[in-house]
């Protein structure tokens, strides 16, 4: 079927990319200080990229693991609401239910969505899911091992390089007016918090912030 | 000890998955929900540039990082792939290391 075929392809592409992108997140958990077995659980245990970026930025920059690990969840929330678009395209029930939940992320729901008909729909998933779930996996290997390899990750500035991945993650999230103030509102929070409370902590703060000015009456 | 938040903080991103999954849809699709969620990684996201970036520890600081994060901002307005955008902040801080 050729729908099926381009939707293999699309999905390939998307892996692809996504390998790439699973090298840096390798080499920056090394580089923050967790072990090859640390940072390659991460990606095959909790698979969203941005919780597991938020998770080493936290403990790489001496903050509480906790709070790494709250920021992390707090991150995964969105996770969620795909799941709600998901389960009325995804033939889910039984055995199925808790395997396909691993892979609702960002990647696999866009391509699930964007489909005709419910097969094309599950097709697109499993194919996103298994090509996706396999590169990020070997990339985050890959990546680690090379960076343990490294005499001084430092050295190639890699201690300095996850703001530039968080801001990679958050500039396609800022097309529109408001997500733009939230984000310029939470930067100051934080750096305004920063200097009074344990390291990582600021995040939660504005998290917190965040759900106050989500829920506010109007 | 890294191992038992990491173990904790992958157990609850699957259970979110999980729930979105097989929650009943009227209680994910309240509105106040619907509002937030989308916000959450924005903030947090903007949150985490900002004190990785100017800060050490719980100082406030201006350093080659800044500059890293500069030289990252034009490769996300260039739309340069994931990587080259790491790439090029962590090349901007050696190179500014090597440089000071």
């Amino acid at each position: 079927m050729r729908s099926r075929r381009s939707i293999l392809r699309d999905a390939l592409g998307i892996a692809i990319a996504t390998g790439a992108y699973a090298l840096s997140f390798g080499a920056l958990s090394v580089t923050a200080g967790l072990s090859v077995a640390q940072t390659c659980a991460l990606s095959l245990l909790m698979f969203t990229g941005a919780s597991q970026f938020a998770f080493i930025g936290i403990v790489g920059a001496g903050g509480n693991p906790w709070a790494g690990a709250a920021t992390a969840a707090l991150l995964g929330t969105r996770n969620a609401l795909y799941g709600v678009r998901l389960s009325s395209l995804l033939d889910i029930r039984r055995w199925r239910l808790p395997v396909s939940a691993q892979f609702v992320i960002d990647e696999t729901t866009a391509m699930a969505i964007a489909r005709d008909t419910p097969a094309e729909s599950r097709y697109a998933f499993w194919a996103t899911a298994v090509a996706l779930f396999s590169l990020w996996n070997l990339g985050t290997l890959i990546g680690a091992l090379a960076t343990q390899a490294l005499p001084d990750p430092k050295a190639l500035g890699l201690d300095a390089a996850p703001p530039a991945a968080f801001l990679a993650l958050l500039a396609p999230r800022l097309r529109a007016r408001e997500p733009l103030a939230v984000a310029v509102a939470a930067a100051l929070v934080a750096l305004v918090a920063l200097p009074f409370v344990p390291t990582g902590v600021p995040l939660l703060i504005v998290a917190a912030v965040v759900v106050l000015y989500g829920i506010r009456p109007r | 000890m890294i191992w038992t938040p990491l173990l904790v903080a992958s157990a609850a991103c699957y259970a979110i998955k999980l729930a979105g999954l097989s929650l009943p849809q009227r209680f994910l699709g309240d509105r106040r929900i619907q509002r937030v969620v989308p916000l959450l990684p924005v903030a947090l996201l903007a949150a985490l540039v900002a004190t990785q970036t100017f800060a050490t520890g719980h100082h406030l600081v201006l350093d080659v990082r800044a500059a890293a994060l500069a030289v990252a901002a034009v490769a996300v307005l260039l739309r340069a792939p994931f990587l080259a955008v790491v790439a090029a902040g962590a090349a901007t801080a050696a190179l500014l290391r090597l440089a000071l």
